[in-house]
């Protein structure tokens, strides 16, 4: 009971040491953060406003020994000065060197009593450590959040689906797919058959070099699904190391239609359609 | 639950809600049979808009009837899949193998009028 009152005791004498030197300390770890050259991305103004939230949510999580708050901040700043491209290790790095500014300042400050600084120090030490941990991790969730968020941003624009006639969509793919995008691919090109009410579909592959059995199974679900909305589908544009693929996994290529190029895949679509295009002059 | 057949012309319409249970099924099965001989139907359309999932039993039943009726000299249509299902299903292997499908009741009437242009 008298270890606990005593534990107590300390944590709000080194509370009310952080607080009282607040400005000075600040400055000190500013002065530092220059010095060690980190946050080159952000103004002086800039780190000196984020420093004094820093050090309250600090002393904050100190002395209220729970670190929610600081786990809500960190996610917050996190979020403000990712896009302004502050990096893990200076986030890392700013929050360990406050760590040692204040531990200097215990050091000074009770420098003549070896012990008490001792029982000061296993009060303050776990909670710098946690403090210092909720800090990163809560930057580095951040950071994976934004990657996340930016993958599935490139994913969709790098699959347009588009309508170039009435109930004619074309679907060209150009690059790697892996499964993931396959995926996505066939959600897109499902819910654009439904809002384009489209009749037949292009998927050209021209820009795709190759594709392993499972994407190749993939397509042929692809085709189908699309059966299922009432859409015919032409592939166009298969290289002759695609169509090594679909011969060697054994598509029913009588399920598939296929066409040589994009052209030809239009014009085909086109004519089941009933569609025709003719020339009216010379073009002037 | 009674699935409920409509008459529109020479065209069936049969339109499933949402759960149907494989009774409900072999019970529309049944009645969209003797509904084609009696009114002497030249098409079915089986509307399953309303449906959210389909199973192995549903997708089986589907090709029966179209089956069925092909027998009886008629064409059956389904629609309305969600492009979720159809997903769902193309992983499980049902693919409605033989069986004509369109977009919804609009286009799978265009489809029927089409066949009964061509069949004259």
């Amino acid at each position: 009971m008298a270890k606990r009152d005593e534990s107590s005791e300390l944590l709000r004498e080194l509370v009310a040491h952080l607080r009282q030197n607040r400005t000075q300390l600040r400055e000190e770890w500013v002065g530092r953060i220059s010095e060690t050259r980190l946050l080159t991305a952000m103004t002086k103004e800039e780190i000196f406003a984020e420093a004094t939230s820093v050090y309250d949510s600090y002393v904050e999580a100190l002395e209220t020994e729970t670190f929610e708050a600081l786990q809500a901040y960190a996610r917050n700043l996190s979020e403000r000065i990712i896009p302004r491209g502050v990096e893990t290790h200076e986030v890392v790095g700013i929050v360990l060197l406050l760590r040692d500014v204040l531990a200097r300042s215990l050091f000074a400050k009770y420098q003549t009593d070896f012990k008490k600084l001792n029982r000061i120090l296993d009060e303050y030490e776990p909670a710098a450590n946690r403090i210092a941990n909720t800090v990163a991790v809560g930057f580095v969730q951040e950071r994976e959040r934004v990657i996340r968020q930016q993958q599935e941003a490139i994913r969709e624009l790098s699959t347009p689906v588009l309508q170039v006639r009435e109930r004619l969509l074309i679907l060209p793919i150009i690059g790697v797919i892996d499964p993931q995008r396959a995926r996505q691919l066939t959600e897109q090109l499902l819910r654009g058959i439904r809002t384009n009410r489209a009749k037949v579909v292009v998927i050209d592959i021209t820009g795709v070099a190759a594709m392993d059995v499972t994407v190749a199974n993939h397509l042929v679900q692809t085709v189908e699904a699309s059966r299922l909305l009432g859409a015919t589908v032409i592939v166009t544009g298969l290289s002759p190391e695609i169509a090594q693929t679909l011969v060697t996994i054994g598509v029913d290529l009588g399920k598939m239609n296929t066409v040589g190029d994009l052209q030809g895949g239009i014009e085909q679509a086109e004519r089941l359609l009933g569609y025709k295009v003719m020339a009216l002059a010379e073009p002037s | 639950m009674e699935v409920p057949i409509l008459k529109q012309g020479a065209v069936l319409i049969a339109t499933f809600q949402a759960a149907l249970s494989d009774a409900d099924l072999n019970q529309l099965r049944s009645a969209l049979v003797q509904q084609v001989v009696r009114f002497r139907s030249r098409g079915v359309i089986v509307d399953v808009t309303a449906m959210d999932v389909m199973d192995s039993f549903a997708s089986r039943t589907l090709r029966e009837i179209a089956h069925m009726i092909r027998l009886r000299g008629a064409e059956t249509v389904i629609v309305g899949i969600q492009p979720e299902v159809a997903f769902a299903m193309v992983q499980l292997g049902l693919t409605l193998e033989g069986v004509a499908t369109a977009l919804d009741l609009e286009e799978g009437l265009a489809y029927l009028n089409q066949k009964f242009k061509s069949m004259k």
